[in-house]
This record gives C-alpha cells, sequence and structure tokens, in this order.
C-alpha cells in the first residue's frame, strides 16, 4: 500500500498551506496595511475611576459644615510626555526649572507608564488659564476631583481633614479598597466616619485615541459602574453656638465642651487655640500643616479629648455621690474643718452637712469623707483594708466613665487616669500603701487625671440624675436619620438616682451665693447649677475650671470650660460657661451680662490666689 | 513497565523540547494578557491567570511521567474502556454540570474544573485507531463503515448537548486520519468545496455565484467535450447540488443555527458591520494583532489585550497578546513551532509498525492542528469565532492537561516501538 503512505505528503502539504497563508495574512494586517495600526491608536482603552462626591456634613440645624469644591491635578504619564518644551512649560505653569527638574525625576522614579501627579489642588482660576495651553504638552492631562471646602472657620478640631493615603496604609490590608494618591479622612469626623463618606468608587471604561480624545464608551458602558456618593452626616454641633464658644476662647488656651444631657449630643466643641479649618484643604495643605504642627501653642492638639487635668475640687462631687451609696455618709453628715489635716481656704461656716461642704469646698470634710470611703473596715490589716476600699471605690468610679475613654465619635480620645490598686503596688510595692499615702484623691489631686470632656459628661450624669448616654458629635448618618446604635443606649452609673438632689443642692448654691457667682443666670429665670475648680499646674499658672448644667430642672446643656494659666476658674471659666449657657438657652446676651462677655473677650483674668 | 534508561534513550526528545518551549512561551503570554500596568501583580500569583497556569503546567509533568511509566501495551488493549469511562464522564456531566455562560460542560471536582469534553478527543483518538487496527479502512465492509463514523460522532454529539460547538466540531479533524488510512479523497474534497461555497455565498451575491460557476463549468466543459457526453448525469446531479447549497446556505444558517452562532457567522463575513457587538472580537483581535507591526511593541508593553473583562484573552484569543506584543516576527516563530510539531509528529507516525500507534500518531497531528487552524484563523479573521483553545499555549488546565496526555500517549507508544518490533 504504497500510495497510502504518500498521502503523508498530502497531508504534510496542508499543513504548510495553512501555515503560509496564516504567515502571508499576518503579513499583511501587520507589516502592509497600516488601518490596524491607526485604530489602535484611536481605539485604546482607558479605564477612569469614578470617584465618588463624598459626604457633606451639616450642624444640628441643617447648616453646612463641610462641602466638596473642585480642584484640578496636572497629571503626567512620563512615557507619552517624551521632549516637552520645557521653558515654555515653566513659563505657562509659572514653576521654576529647577522644580520641573525635580518633578519630572519623581514622576520617572514612580513609573514609567504609570500616570501621577505633577502638579497638584490647582484651583478653578487656575485650571481656566493654563488649559488652552495644554494641547502644547502630549503626556500631560488634567485630572479634576473634589477636595473639602468649608463656609466658616470653625470646628476645625473635631470635624478633622482628610489627605492622600500614606503609603504605610497601602500596604496594610485594612485598606486594600483604597489606591494610591486617593484620599481618605485622616482626623476627626472624616476619620471617624470615613466608611459612610466615602461612597463607592465607580468605573468607566472608555475609548480613546493616542491624543487622549474621548471615542466614547467602551462597548457601550457595559462594564461601567456607577460611584456611589457617600452617605451625608447631621453633627450634633450647633453652629452658631460653636462660633460663639469660638469667639469667647480666642486669645485663650482651653477647651469648652457642651452637650445635651438627655442624648449625649454634643453642642459646641472648642479646642483653643482654633485654626481655620480652610488651611488645610487646597493646594497650601503641606505648608500649613507643618506650620501648624509647628507652633508652639500645639493647635493640632485635640485639647477637649487628649489634654487630660487633675480634676481639682469638682471631683469633690463625685466623691460625694459615691460615699452617699456606699452609705459611708448621708446628705446630714458633718465633719469638722480640720486644718490639721489638710489646707483649707479662709475661714467659712462649719461644714455640718454636705451642701455646706461643697459649697465651701472645704478639703479637710473630704479627706475624712475619702478617708472613711476607703477604710470601711472590711480587715483589720490596713493595708488590705485600703486595697478593698480602693478597688470597691474604682468599680463606682468607672461607671461615671473615668479612667476609661467614653467612645466618643473622634479618634484619639484620652482615657485620662484614675488611681487603681496595681498602680499603687507599683508605686509602693505590692500591699505596703494605704490611706495616707493618696489622701490627696479625695481633693481631685494626686494621680488624677481627666478630659474636660469626661468633666463635660460628669455634669450630663449629674443633670440626669443618675445616667448618661456616650458623647457623640454626629446625630445622625445617611437616610436613616439615627446616630450609630452604641450611641443610643443609656448607661447608669453605680449612684441611685436620690442620691443626686443634696449633690445639686449643692451646686445650686455655689452659683447662687458661693464661688460660682459669675455664673449665675437668675435674672433671666435660669437656675445654674455647677462647680468652680482649680486645676494644678506644676508648669505655671494654674487652669481654670469650671462645670455646669441649666436649667436645674429639664436641663438642656452641660458644660465643662478649661481656661489655662486662669487661675481660679471662678472669675474666668464662670461667667464664659454662664454666656455659653444664657446663648444656647435665650439666643441671646441680655444688656446686664454684656460687661461679662466683654470681660471674657479681653481675657485679663489675673490669677488669684490658689484656691482649693 | 519499562525501565527508566530505556524510556529516556528511546523517547523522542525533539517533541518533548517543542511541547516545553510552547507550553513556557504561553505561560508568559498568558501572563502578558492579564497583566495590567496600574495594578501589578507578579507573575506567579495564585490571584491571576499565569499563577495557576504554572500549576497546571506542574501537574501536566506528572501526568506526562505517569504516562510514559504506564505500559504502552495499555493503550492499546484498554482503548475501549477509556473511550466507554469518557462517555458515561460526557453523559455525566451533561447531568451534573451547573451552566456556566449557556454551556453545561464543566465537572466541579473540590477545587479542580475539568472540562470532560476536552478528554474526549484522546479517549475517541483511542478507540478510532483501535478499531482501525483491527478493521482495515479498505477492506471494511458497509458494517464497519458504520460503526467507525458511530465511534466518531457518538462524543460530539453529546459534547453538542452541552452546548460547545467549538469542542464538537473538533471531531471532524479525524477525517485527516482516516485519510491516510484509506478513506476516499472524495470525502476531504467534498468537505472543503462545501466549506469554501458556504463562504462564498456568505460573501457574495447568490446570482453573482451561480452565474460564475455555471460559466467556469461551461467552459470546462467546452474544453473537454468528452467528459460531458460520457458523464452528464454525474456532472448535471453535482452541478444541482452546487446550485442547491447556495440557495440554502440562508435557510440553514438563519433557520437551523443558533443566535450566537448566527453572530460568529456574521462577524467572519464582515466584523465592520457591527464592531461593538457581535463583530467585536474579531475587530479587536485583527486591531491588536495588527497594531504589533513587524517586531512588536515589546514584552508586557500591549495595549489592546490588557483589560481583564474578557475572559477570553488568556484563553482563546490568546494569539492576539503573541501578535501585538512579539509582532510577525513573533507571530511566525509561533505558526513555525506549530509546523514543527506536526511534521514531527507525522514523522513519528510514519515510523511507527503497528496500525494502531500509525492511526493514533495522525489522530494526534489532526487534533492539534485543527485547533491551530481555527484558533489562530479566527483571531486574524480567516475563521469564525469559536471557542476553542490555542494547545499548549491558552490557559486552562482541562486543555493542557488534554493536549499533554494526547501527545505524550503517542510518546509512550512510539518510544517502544522497537520492542513491538522484536515482538
Ligand atoms: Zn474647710
Amino acid at each position: 500500500m504504497k500510495y497510502l503512505e504518500d498521502r503523508k505528503y498530502v497531508i504534510q502539504a496542508i499543513f504548510l498551506a495553512v501555515a503560509a497563508v496564516y504567515a502571508l495574512k499576518l503579513f499583511y494586517i501587520q507589516v502592509i496595511d497600516n488601518s490596524y495600526k491607526l485604530a489602535a491608536e484611536n481605539n485604546a482603552i482607558q479605564k477612569i475611576i469614578q470617584y465618588p462626591f463624598r459626604g457633606l456634613i451639616y450642624d444640628r440645624d441643617g447648616r453646612l459644615l463641610v462641602q466638596n469644591m473642585p480642584v484640578y491635578d496636572l497629571m503626567i504619564v512620563p512615557k507619552e510626555a517624551k521632549n516637552p518644551d520645557t521653558l515654555h512649560f515653566c513659563k505657562v505653569f509659572n514653576i521654576p526649572l529647577e522644580e520641573f527638574r525635580e518633578k519630572m525625576k519623581t514622576a520617572k522614579a514612580y513609573s514609567y507608564v504609570k500616570p501621577s501627579p505633577f502638579l497638584t489642588r490647582l484651583s478653578t482660576q487656575e485650571f481656566a488659564s493654563i488649559q488652552e495651553y495644554l494641547s502644547d504638552f502630549p503626556g500631560f492631562y488634567i485630572n479634576a476631583r473634589t477636595v473639602r471646602g468649608y463656609t466658616h472657620q470653625s470646628l476645625a478640631h473635631a470635624l478633622g481633614y482628610i489627605g492622600e493615603i500614606s503609603p504605610a496604609k497601602l500596604e496594610n490590608p485594612k485598606y486594600s479598597k483604597y489606591l494610591p494618591g486617593e484620599y481618605l479622612g485622616i482626623s476627626g469626623i472624616e476619620s471617624e466616619y470615613e466608611q459612610f463618606l466615602m461612597g463607592k468608587r465607580g468605573v468607566k471604561y472608555k475609548m480613546v485615541n493616542v491624543r487622549g480624545i474621548d471615542k466614547g464608551p467602551f462597548r457601550d458602558g457595559e462594564y461601567d459602574t456607577l460611584s456611589v456618593a457617600g452617605q451625608n452626616l447631621v453633627s450634633t454641633i450647633d453652629l452658631e453656638l460653636q462660633q460663639y464658644g469660638e469667639k469667647l476662647m480666642k486669645g485663650k488656651i482651653g477647651s469648652v465642651v457642651a452637650i445635651e444631657p438627655s442624648t449625649g449630643e454634643i453642642l459646641s466643641y472648642v479646642s483653643a487655640p482654633g485654626y481655620d479649618p480652610n488651611l488645610l484643604t487646597g493646594k497650601e495643605f503641606g505648608k500649613n500643616y507643618l506650620a501648624l504642627q509647628r507652633d508652639s501653642l500645639k493647635t493640632l492638639f485635640n485639647r477637649p479629648i487628649m489634654a487630660s487635668y487633675p480634676p481639682g475640687s469638682i471631683f469633690k462631687l463625685v466623691q460625694a455621690l459615691i460615699s452617699m451609696q456606699d452609705g459611708v455618709i448621708t446628705a446630714n453628715t458633718g465633719f469638722p474643718c480640720n486644718q490639721k489635716l489638710i489646707k483649707c481656704s479662709h475661714g467659712h461656716e462649719t461644714p455640718s452637712n454636705l451642701r455646706i461642704a461643697i459649697k465651701h469646698s472645704c478639703n479637710p470634710y473630704f479627706y475624712q469623707l475619702f478617708r472613711n470611703q476607703i477604710n470601711q473596715g472590711k480587715s483589720r490589716n490596713t493595708f488590705i483594708d485600703s486595697r478593698i476600699g480602693l478597688d470597691n471605690w474604682n468599680k463606682h468610679i468607672l461607671t461615671f466613665g473615668f479612667g476609661t475613654k467614653l467612645g466618643i465619635d473622634l479618634p484619639n480620645e484620652k482615657k485620662g487616669i484614675i488611681p487603681t490598686s496595681k498602680l499603687y503596688d507599683k508605686y509602693y510595692g505590692e500591699n505596703r500603701w494605704k490611706y495616707s499615702n493618696f489622701y490627696s484623691v479625695s481633693i481631685g489631686q494626686g494621680e488624677l487625671g481627666t478630659t474636660p470632656l469626661q468633666m463635660a459628661n460628669l455634669m450630663a450624669i449629674i443633670a440626669n440624675r443618675g445616667f448618661y448616654f456616650t458623647p457623640h458629635i454626629v446625630r445622625s448618618v445617611g437616610e436613616n436619620g439615627k446616630p450609630l446604635p452604641k450611641y443610643q443606649v443609656k448607661h447608669y452609673t453605680s449612684v441611685d438616682q436620690k442620691h443626686f438632689e443634696p449633690v445639686i443642692d449643692a451646686m445650686d448654691d455655689v452659683v447662687a451665693k458661693g464661688t460660682g457667682f459669675y455664673a449665675k443666670l437668675a435674672h433671666v429665670g435660669i437656675t445654674v447649677c455647677g462647680k468652680t475648680g482649680t486645676s494644678e499646674n506644676p508648669h505655671g499658672d494654674d487652669h481654670a475650671v469650671f462645670v455646669a448644667f441649666a436649667p436645674r430642672e429639664n436641663p438642656k446643656i452641660a458644660i465643662a470650660v478649661y481656661v489655662e494659666n486662669a487661675g481660679f476658674g471662678g472669675v474666668s471659666a464662670a461667667p464664659l460657661a454662664s454666656l455659653m449657657i444664657e446663648k444656647y438657652l435665650t439666643d441671646t446676651i441680655s444688656a446686664p451680662r454684656k460687661r461679662w462677655e466683654d470681660w471674657v473677650l479681653a481675657g485679663n483674668f489675673k490669677p488669684k490666689k490658689k484656691k482649693r | 513497565m519499562m525501565r527508566p534508561k530505556k524510556l529516556t534513550q528511546n523517547l523522542d526528545w525533539p517533541t518533548v523540547l517543542l511541547y516545553f518551549l510552547m507550553v513556557g512561551l504561553g505561560w508568559m503570554n498568558v501572563y502578558a494578557a492579564v497583566y495590567s500596568p496600574d495594578h501589578v501583580i507578579n507573575i506567579f500569583s495564585w490571584d491571576i491567570n499565569s499563577g495557576k497556569q504554572l500549576a497546571w503546567i506542574g501537574t501536566g509533568v506528572v501526568l506526562m511521567i505517569m504516562i510514559l511509566v504506564i505500559d504502552h501495551k495499555a493503550y492499546d488493549s484498554l482503548a475501549y474502556l477509556i473511550y466507554g469511562f469518557m462517555i458515561l464522564l460526557l453523559l455525566a456531566t451533561l447531568v451534573l454540570a451547573d451552566p456556566v455562560k449557556g454551556s453545561r460542560s464543566w465537572l466541579v471536582l473540590g477545587p479542580v474544573r475539568l472540562q470532560p469534553a476536552e478528554f474526549a478527543k484522546f479517549a475517541t483518538a483511542l478507540a478510532v485507531s483501535k478499531f482501525l487496527s483491527t478493521a482495515n479502512l479498505q477492506n471494511q465492509n458497509l458494517q464497519d463503515h458504520f460503526k467507525l463514523v458511530g465511534l466518531t460522532l457518538l462524543p460530539p454529539l453529546i459534547i453538542m448537548m452541552q452546548n460547545e460547538t467549538g469542542s464538537a466540531l473538533v471531531f471532524g479533524a479525524f477525517l485527516l486520519a482516516y485519510f491516510r488510512e484509506g478513506m476516499s479523497p472524495l470525502i476531504l474534497i467534498i468537505g472543503a468545496v462545501s466549506v469554501a461555497i458556504f463562504i462564498l455565498t456568505l460573501l457574495f451575491p447568490k446570482l453573482y455565484l451561480v452565474a460564475v460557476i455555471t460559466v467556469l463549468l461551461g467552459l470546462w466543459l467546452w474544453a473537454n467535450q468528452r467528459i460531458f457526453f460520457r458523464k452528464w448525469p454525474m456532472i448535471t446531479l453535482i452541478y444541482g447540488l452546487i446550485i442547491g447549497m447556495i440557495f440554502s446556505v440562508d435557510f440553514f444558517v438563519n433557520n437551523v443555527l443558533q443566535e450566537h452562532q448566527q453572530n460568529r457567522i456574521k462577524a467572519l463575513i464582515s466584523p465592520e458591520a457591527d464592531p461593538r457587538g457581535f463583530g467585536w472580537n474579531v475587530t479587536q483581535s485583527k486591531i491588536a494583532i495588527g497594531s504589533g507591526g513587524f517586531t512588536g511593541k515589546g514584552f508586557l508593553e500591549g495595549t489592546q489585550t490588557k483589560f481583564d473583562f474578557v475572559p477570553e484573552q488568556s484563553t482563546d484569543f490568546i494569539f492576539c497578546t503573541i501578535g501585538e506584543e512579539h509582532g510577525w516576527i513573533g507571530s511566525v516563530v509561533v505558526i513555525a513551532l506549530f509546523i514543527l510539531l506536526l511534521l514531527r509528529i507525522v514523522k513519528i507516525a510514519e515510523r511507527q509498525k503497528s496500525v494502531f500507534g500509525r492511526t493514533y500518531g495522525y489522530c494526534v497531528a489532526s487534533i492539534i492542528f485543527f485547533h491551530f487552524l481555527v484558533n489562530v484563523g479566527m483571531t486574524i479573521g480567516l475563521a469564525p469565532v469559536v471557542g476553542i483553545p490555542l494547545p499548549f499555549f491558552s490557559y486552562g488546565g482541562s486543555s493542557l492537561w488534554s493536549f499533554t496526555i494526547l501527545l505524550f500517549i503517542l510518546l509512550s507508544i512510539d518510544s517502544n516501538r522497537k520492542m513491538d518490533l522484536t515482538r
């Protein structure tokens, strides 16, 4: 069957013929016919990320706090920008030659084929002036995006800012959704509510020619996804009150935190000195940020939640509440003002009950009260007894939100300091310490640190007679109109409701006829309950503190005011707090109190003698 | 079992070398096809096709060694058993498979997804070779003819039911092997003429076509008048059949073919008619290849084939990436590799002393050739868009495994040819 074997030549010929036809056809479309190359240039597919509109932020009355404003980045693809007319470029874009070379080097180092930003955050005006020259520079194109904008100069610390994602974060799987160069919230609400504000990126594929001219959507948009705008937030802040607070704190250092007791909503959040949030958006971001970071007053320091001060006399309110709950004292218990135990201010009436003791902030009274609280005779060994006492006290104190992060919806909250057995074991050795080692805690000194936020929350607790909602600054997320679930939970303290009334009586006295007299608002029919304090400052003049809530029945506002280095709280912090209360409750400042407004604005508080 | 030393001595190393060359080039081009400059992923990453392909290549090598170590006589004696098992597997797939894009051809075994249709090729090749080794084509009676046709057509019929038309068409390639074993060349010619008429009808107006054929026939008969007088009934019949075919093409396209099949036919004929629709793949593929020029744009530098939302980029359209990034030179190198391999297989087939071995060799060559013909043809607009992979190059475990099995069974049989001689 030799003839069959010859058929192998037929088969081999078929193979070779097909190969030849294909090679020829390929030669035709790849080498001879140019139309495919032209078509390729005309239909490069470009993937365009559609950045979503970041969620807006409003104040509690619907006033816009944070909006989006367009800016333009000049992008470069080094491969396509082969021989730009450098001098012409520098003239059009108004940059020095060295800067151009520097930026070109950076872009090439990043990638030869991938786009990277060349000049960032050009304003609409700048964009308009360069637009017509763009076609002179192949490889450069404009990428529009939005940055945050503010119609006011307030609330910078709480709002926070957004910025480009850092290389470190890009490595973190938690941020896998982000691309290089993308923006995200870095501090404040912007950071805390990032997942709601960011929205969802969309992707658009379009056909472009080599010059980047749009040739229409790719496959009629079959693969495109729409971007979804971020959710809007409504803040708990009352912008008017906020601005008033910032005005009063101008030129001073400190904090003002005002809370609505019935909800935990923060009405005002002042960290002084403040800064204009517009500084950290737009082209000058880097420069401005550096300047703020370097200034001696630590402007970027978010004082209401990060500054921890000894609470001073105000802590006596907490001591009284806990001791009543444990039955260590009753409202009618008296102690002598024994100056041998601890110094007290110049003579005052005998503290024959709690109300008088608080009104005069009697140090020996609370020294004795706290001694009885710690040493309840649960053990015959003083050391063990002190330990049991302190542990028990700790349990109470935690329920007031001291020594722990309250959980506000802002990053970097500090928890403050509350002494524990563990701490004293470390200081003095295990069970080698007793009441005499830490008696100063009785009057709010010693190993104690609380933030202004915690003190404002204490006022909310007393105003509510025993409970609080975690203070928060966003009252509704997106369409649902509610805050996050964790801010809808009532937290009860370990002290029963009935024990609050004697303390409130005393706070009423403090303002009506005691050290908080300058905070009195009786003439406009508002009963303010408050307490002055002085926070010891080993580095200079003491800090003035005043805390209060008002009105006494159905309280609407609880407030803590800290003015650093202003000495006694009664003359600086108290009038400032009362101005805030009056403004919030009556929307205005009554004529007789204008002089207090001027006094606070002037801010010449002479530090008085220390009051303990 | 054979001793390893003999195995290495008798193995056809040129084929092995060609195999690894093609698989290696394929792997690099799979990476290029899924590569995105915006988001560079390591070629070994399991997240992308190139990483997975490497795993398929690795397991393919294990398969290959197993095939070479198994007694070569097993392929001969177990041919029908393997075939029967494959038929059962195809039927099982039809029942068990989840439809993917309208096709019921995938079988999921834990982490592995396989397409039994791919493996039906080597099983059928074994079975028909076995059959021809017992019943010579030349001396077959009608019953034997029907048996052979049945053996050949059963797998593609089931595969058609799985909606994998492309894989079913591959079985037509066996005709080439049968031709070598004595089938009348008329069948090949009739097949080729039918395809030509079919395509011509779609390309040109029917009446022109009838006129041209009539005139050509008339001229030929005028020159060879004696043939006409001797064979006029036959000639009239053929003429009538051709004219009939021309006029039934429309009916066939519009009423027999399903819509996606119609679209593929239309795309082949005039991709420009709807470049964003059914012609899209063809247009894009030609643009990508055409833009490669003489030397190509360079590895990973392609711009036309870089978007991973066309899943066929690394599978059926892998040749686009080769054409775009390596130009005409690269394309011709790939074509040359295929031709070298095919010619080598023919050589191997011809040196077999058994009809079984020889027929199997030609089956292997025919299957690889058909894939090459249709796959490369569709990317350059010379064949309809039929979803079959480019052997050794395309991404995909089933395809790579099945071609590895197909080829290395032949090498196993071949490495024992001298022992057969002394038997
Ligand atoms: Zn006293």
